[in-house]
C-alpha cells in the first residue's frame, strides 16, 4: 500500500499512553498503539494475526476518554483507539499496575511449578512476565490441580493441559488461519481445557503453529521435548527447502544437529507461519544413508570409498570422453542451479539439461521462457485479488503458504474461488471454492468455460497442469483475453531459481532465449568462453530417451529420484556413464558410477526462488559441517576437465549472477490445441497429486510427523462404487499393466469417469508401482 | 579517604625510615648467627606441619566444594531431571547435559525427565557451587572428594557413570518403575524410602 492510499483510505487518531501522544490509524488496539512508542504491556492471548479476544486478562490498563475514566482497568487487546483517549499503563497507573499483579497471581495459582522439565523454560512468556509484571511470592498456599500429562493431541504435538493459561492462541489460529477448527476450549472454570474432537483426530498441516504460539510449555513439540534449551541453541535465519512458497525461518542446532525449525516473520510472504513439513522435516539431513566420502565403481561393479582427487578425475574424464547431459532436480538452490547451468553450457559444451525431474512437457518449457521467467505475480496480488483460479493445483497440499493467504481472504471477505479439479478436495472445501469438475488432462477442456475474469482476478497454474496438454496454452490464453495476473506454482523449492538460473535447455541465465544470438553473446561475454550452443537443449524426457539410444552415454544428476519421472529408467541410467551429486543413497546412486556426497541446505548457504520470484536467503545454519555445496563440487569438477566456470564459492556465484541481469524480451509462445481425453467404460482416468506429508525422502526419519499424514484412499464416485458394488471404506484395485495400488475407497462427488489417487503416498506410489501417474488404470473391487 | 589511596608525604617517610636500618644499631654478626640457629633448633622440638601428602589426606571442612555427585533416591532412582539447570548457572561453561523422556522401559528418574547425558568438564569447572544451588531436585551436590587430578585432558571430562552416587543397601540399578503406588511428587516430598521387590527388573 503506497503512502497515498493509506492517508485516503484510513483515518488517522491521536491519543495519548503514559503521557506521550501518538497518532495511529482508526481501527488500532490500544496494545498496538502502545508497542509504537516502545510501551510493553504484557500479553498472552493477544498475538497481532488473531482476532482479539481478551481471555487472558494481562494487558488490564486505567483508559479515559474526554475526561470519562472507566471504573475498572481495562483489557488493551480488545479495545481500539478512540480520539481524545488517555491511557495509563503499569508504568504511570498503580492501579493498572496492581490490576496486572493480581491477574498474574490468579494465572499462577494453577500453573505447575514444573519450568526445570518444561520445553518453555528460558523462552518462556509467562515466566519473563510473571519476573516483570508478577510479585516475588505467592499468597496461595492451596493445592494446585493438576491433570493426567502429558496427551498427544496429535502424535507431533504433546498437551500437558495443568499449564495452560486458557489464552485460545490454539484454538483461534486452528480456526482462523488454518481453517482446520480440530481442537478447541471444553469444560467450564477451573477445569477448563484444551481438547480434541473425539472423531475428528488434530490432522492439520499447520499445526506446528501452535507451538510456536503457545505463551507457555501447554503445547509442546513431541521431536522437541526434552532436547535442549534455548541457552544451547544456534539461530541461523533460513529459508524453507521444501516447497516453493519460500517461507521465512530459523534453524536451531545444537553441536552441529539441527534440533528445531521455527516460522521466521515475513509479513510479505509467510507472516508468522509455516507448515508441519517445513517445520519438523529436517531428520533426513542425519540418515544413516547419508554419503561421507565420495564413491567410485569398481571393476567388479561395486561401489566403493574413493578420496575425492581421484574420484573427480573418473568422473572428469567420464564426462569428458562422453556426450553428457545434465538433470539439475527441483531442490538445488539458484546458486548451484547457476552453477549446473554454466557447468553445461561451459564445461559439457551442451544445451541438454532440464531441472524438472518429474512428469513434464515440451509446452511447459515454452510456457516457463515465455510467462514464468521473470514473472512478479505475488502474495499481495492474491491479496487484492477479486477472484482467484486455481488449476492443476492444490494450495494446501502443493504450496501451503498459498493456502494460508486465500484463506486468509477467503474468511476476510469471502474470497472467491474457482478451482478446476476432479473433485472438492479438503482443501477446496475450506476455501468454499467453487469446482468446475474435470478430468485429470482435460483441464485445457475446463478453462475455456471460465469466465468473468478481470484485471485484478490471479491464475494460479500448478505444475501439474503440463501434465494436461494445452492445459497451460489455455490458461495463458485466459490471461490475456481477461487482463488476469498469471502465476505457476511449482512444487519444489528450488524449480523457480532453476529456471531463472537457466538450468534449462531453451534458457540461459537471466531468462535469455538459448535460440537469441545477441542473448548468447551476452552471456558468453560474462562467461569467457567463445561459444555457446545455440540450439535448443533436449529436456528431460529426451535425455532420457537418449541415454536408451546411446545418444548420450554420460549423464550429470543432482538431486534427482529417477522414479519421480518413469519407472523405466533403470537401463538406460544403467548403460550410461552417470555421475551422482547426492546426499543420501537413492535408487540413482546404486547405478552411479561416481557418487559426490554433497551439503544439505542446513550445511550450506544460498537462496531459493519461491513462486513470486522472490530470493529467499539462508545462511549456513550447521557451521563446522565438512561438506561441500553441489556449486563447489561442480567447480572442482570443471577445473578437473580444464574448463572453469570459475564459481568457487556461493557468494561468488550470487555475485556473477546478479550481474548478468535479466533479459526483457520473452520469446514467442506457441499455443497448443486443447487436449482431450476419455477412457472406455471398463476403465477409469487416474487421477493424483501429492500430499503435504507423504513418502518424499527429504520427509525420511520424522515418525511423529509421518503420524498426522493423511490416510490413503482411492476417491471414487458413486455411481462408480455402485458398479463395483463397494460402500465407503471397502478395498479397490486400481491397477495398470504394470502393477497394481489397493486403497480403501472414498465416495466422493468427482468426476464420473475419474478415480484419484494419492501420488506418492506410503501405500500409493503411483510412478513406481503403476508406471503412471495420470491417465487410463483399471479399477475393480479388491 | 580510601586505604587505597596513598598515604600523606610525611607517611611516606616513615617507612623509608623504618626499612632502612640506622647503621651502627646492628648487633655482631656472630650473635645473628646464633640466632638463625636457635630458630632451626627449636623447630625440631615443634609439632611438624607438613602434610604427608598423599600417604596422609588431610580433612576437609565439611562444606569444602569437592567433586561433583549425582545423588539417588532411596529406590536408586535417579535424582537428575536433565533440567541443564546446572549448565545455564555455570560461569565457566563446564556443564554439559542432553535431556531425554522416561518411558515404561527405560525409566530413569521419577517423572517424565532424565538426563540422557550429563557431564562435568574439569578442566573447566571451578568449583564455585551455583551448579548446585541451581539444582530444583538436589539431584546434584558436591562432595569432599578433591583428588580429581588426572594425566589425560579427555579423562577430565566425568560422565554421568562416574558422577554418579554409588547404589547404597536397597537401592536398585536403575532404569526400573517408580515406587508401586506413587508418582514422581511422592519422591519430591520423600515419601519414598526404601525400593520395594517388585521394582526389580531383570535385566
Amino acid at each position: 500500500m503506497s503512502t497515498q492510499e493509506l492517508s485516503t483510505q484510513t483515518e488517522m487518531i491521536t491519543l495519548t499512553i503514559d503521557g506521550f501522544e501518538v497518532t495511529v490509524p482508526k481501527g488500532t488496539l490500544v496494545i498496538r498503539a502502545a508497542e509504537r512508542l516502545g510501551i510493553q504491556i504484557p500479553r498472552f492471548c493477544d498475538h497481532p494475526l488473531l482476532d482479539p479476544v481478551g481471555a487472558c486478562r494481562q494487558c488490564l490498563v486505567e483508559i479515559e476518554i474526554n475526561g470519562r475514566k472507566f471504573p475498572k482497568p481495562q483489557a488493551s487487546c480488545t479495545i481500539p483507539v478512540e480520539p481524545g483517549m488517555v491511557v495509563n499503563t503499569q508504568l504511570t497507573s498503580p492501579v493498572a499496575d496492581k490490576a496486572q499483579q493480581g491477574v498474574m497471581e490468579l494465572l499462577l495459582i494453577n500453573h505447575p511449578l514444573d519450568c526445570p522439565v518444561c520445553d518453555k523454560g528460558g523462552e518462556c512468556p509467562l515466566q519473563n512476565q510473571a519476573m516483570s509484571n508478577g510479585r516475588g511470592e505467592s499468597r496461595y498456599e492451596g493445592y494446585k490441580r493438576t491433570f493426567e500429562k502429558p496427551i498427544n493431541i496429535s502424535s507431533q504435538v504433546l498437551l500437558d493441559r495443568e499449564r495452560c493459561i486458557l489464552c485460545a492462541r490454539c484454538t483461534r489460529f486452528s480456526e482462523q488461519i488454518a481453517g482446520d477448527p480440530f481442537i478447541t476450549l471444553n469444560e467450564r472454570g477451573a477445569l477448563q481445557q484444551v481438547g480434541i474432537y473425539e472423531k475428528d483426530p488434530f490432522e492439520s498441516y499447520f499445526s506446528g503453529n501452535t507451538v510456536q504460539i503457545c505463551p507457555v510449555g501447554a503445547l509442546t513439540g513431541a521431536s522437541y521435548r526434552f532436547r535442549a534449551r534455548p541457552f544451547d541453541l544456534v539461530s541461523t535465519p533460513s529459508a524453507c527447502e521444501h516447497c516453493a512458497s519460500g517461507c521465512d525461518m530459523r534453524t536451531d542446532v545444537r553441536r552441529g544437529k539441527t534440533l528445531r525449525r521455527l516460522a521466521g516473520d515475513d509479513p510479505q510472504v509467510n507472516e508468522e507461519w509455516n507448515c508441519d513439513k517445513g517445520r519438523w522435516s529436517f531428520k533426513y539431513v542425519t540418515q544413516k544413508d547419508r554419503i561421507t566420502t565420495p564413491l567410485v565403481r569398481d571393476k567388479n561393479g561395486e561401489l566403493r570409498e574413493a578420496s575425492w582427487p581421484e574420484a573427480l578425475q573418473i568422473a572428469a574424464a567420464g564426462l569428458e570422453a562422453n556426450r553428457s547431459a545434465v538433470l539439475v532436480g527441483g531442490r538445488a538452490t539458484l546458486e548451484d542451479a547457476y552453477g549446473y547451468a554454466k557447468f553445461a553450457r561451459v564445461a559439457l559444451k551442451t544445451n541438454d539439461i532440464d531441472f524438472r525431474s518429474r512428469i513434464s512437457s515440451k509446452e511447459e518449457r515454452e510456457f516457463l521462457a515465455s510467462f514464468v521467467v521473470g514473472n512478479q505475480v505475488n502474495y499481495r496480488d492474491i491479496d487484492r485479488a477479486d477472484q482467484v483460479l486455481l488449476v492443476g493445483f492444490e494450495p494446501e497440499e502443493e504450496s501451503p503458504i498459498v493456502f494460508l493467504r486465500l484463506f486468509k481472504q477467503v474468511r476476510k471477505r469471502a474470497l472467491p474461488i474457482t478451482t478446476i479439479a476432479p473433485f472438492k478436495s479438503r482443501g477446496s472445501e475450506k476455501l468454499g471454492a467453487r469446482l468446475i469438475k474435470s478430468a485429470a488432462g482435460n483441464e485445457a477442456g475446463a478453462i475455456s468455460q471460465v469466465a468473468g475474469l478481470t484485471d485484478r482476478s490471479v491464475i494460479l497454474v500448478g505444475e501439474r497442469l503440463c501434465e494436461a496438454m494445452g492445459g497451460l496454452s489455455a490458461a495463458a490464453a485466459l490471461a490475456k483475453s481477461s487482463g488476469a495476473k498469471l502465476a505457476w506454482i511449482p512444487r519444489r523449492a528450488g524449480e523457480r531459481g532453476a529456471i531463472e538460473a537457466g538450468a534449462i535447455g531453451n534458457l540461459l541465465p537471466g531468462g535469455r532465449p538459448v535460440t537469441d544470438a545477441s542473448a548468447r553473446v551476452d552471456i558468453q561475454t560474462a562467461w569467457g568462453v567463445d561459444s555457446i550452443p545455440s540450439n535448443v537443449g533436449r529436456d528431460t524426457t529426451e535425455i532420457l530417451d537418449a541415454l536408451h539410444s546411446g545418444e548420450i552415454e554420460a549423464l550429470l544428476v543432482g538431486g534427482v529420484d529417477p522414479l519421480d519421472i518413469s519407472a523405466h529408467l533403470h537401463d538406460g541410467l544403467a548403460k550410461a556413464f552417470v555421475v551422482s551429486l547426492e546426499i543420501r543413497k537413492s535408487a540413482l546412486t546404486e547405478l552411479a558410477n561416481v557418487v559426490l556426497p554433497v551439503a544439505a541446505v542446513v550445511e550450506k548457504s544460498g537462496s531459493f526462488v519461491n513462486w513470486e520470484g522472490r530470493a529467499r536467503y539462508f545462511d549456513t545454519a550447521i557451521a563446522d559441517s565438512l561438506t561441500r555445496s553441489d556449486l563447489r563440487i561442480l567447480s572442482m569438477l570443471a577445473d578437473e576437465m580444464g574448463t572453469p566456470i570459475k564459481l568457487p564459492t556461493v557468494a561468488a556465484a550470487a555475485k556473477e549472477f546478479a550481474s548478468l541481469g535479466s533479459w526483457e524480451k520473452r520469446s514467442e509462445f506457441q499455443p497448443m490445441p486443447v487436449g482431450n481425453v476419455s477412457v472406455s467404460v471398463d476403465e477409469a482416468l487416474l487421477s493424483s497429486w501429492r500430499l503435504l506429508l507423504d513418502a518424499g525422502s527429504l520427509q525420511d526419519g520424522e515418525n511423529n510427523l509421518a503420524g498426522t499424514a493423511h490416510p490413503s484412499v482411492a476417491v471414487i464416485s458413486e455411481s462408480r462404487a455402485k458398479k463395483l458394488g463397494v460402500v465407503a471404506g471397502d478395498l479397490v484395485r486400481v491397477s495398470t499393466k504394470q502393477g497394481a495400488i489397493t486403497l480403501p475407497c472414498e465416495i466422493s462427488d468427482i468426476e464420473d469417469s475419474s478415480i484419484w489417487i494419492p501420488r506418492n503416498s506410503e501405500q500409493s506410489r503411483t510412478i513406481a508401482t503403476l508406471g503412471i501417474a495420470h491417465g487410463p488404470v483399471m479399477v475393480v473391487k479388491a | 579517604m580510601s586505604e587505597l589511596e596513598p598515604k600523606g608525604s610525611d607517611a611516606i617517610e616513615r617507612a623509608n625510615a623504618e626499612s632502612v636500618p640506622a647503621s651502627g644499631q646492628e648487633s655482631a654478626p656472630f650473635l645473628k648467627q646464633l640466632k638463625g640457629f636457635w630458630v632451626t633448633f627449636a623447630t625440631m622440638f615443634k609439632k611438624p606441619l607438613t602434610i604427608e601428602y598423599p600417604e596422609v589426606k588431610p580433612e576437609t571442612q565439611p562444606r569444602f566444594h569437592g567433586r561433583h555427585q549425582l545423588n539417588r533416591y532411596a529406590d536408586g532412582l535417579e535424582k537428575c531431571i536433565g533440567c541443564e539447570l546446572c549448565a545455564w548457572a555455570c560461569p565457566a561453561d563446564a556443564i554439559y547435559v542432553e535431556g531425554e523422556n522416561n518411558t515404561e522401559e527405560n525409566q530413569v528418574s521419577p517423572g517424565e525427565r532424565h538426563a540422557k547425558v550429563y557431564q562435568i568438564n574439569y578442566l573447566r569447572c571451578i568449583f564455585c557451587g551455583l551448579c548446585i544451588e541451581a539444582c530444583p531436585t538436589r539431584a546434584l551436590t558436591m562432595t569432599n572428594e578433591y583428588e580429581i587430578a588426572d594425566d589425560k585432558r579427555e579423562k577430565l571430562i566425568w560422565e554421568k557413570e562416574d558422577l554418579l552416587a554409588p547404589l547404597r543397601q536397597g537401592m536398585l540399578m536403575p532404569p526400573h518403575p517408580m515406587y508401586p503406588g506413587t508418582d514422581h511428587h511422592s519422591y519430591y516430598r520423600g515419601e519414598v524410602t526404601e525400593s520395594h521387590p517388585s521394582q526389580e527388573v531383570s535385566k
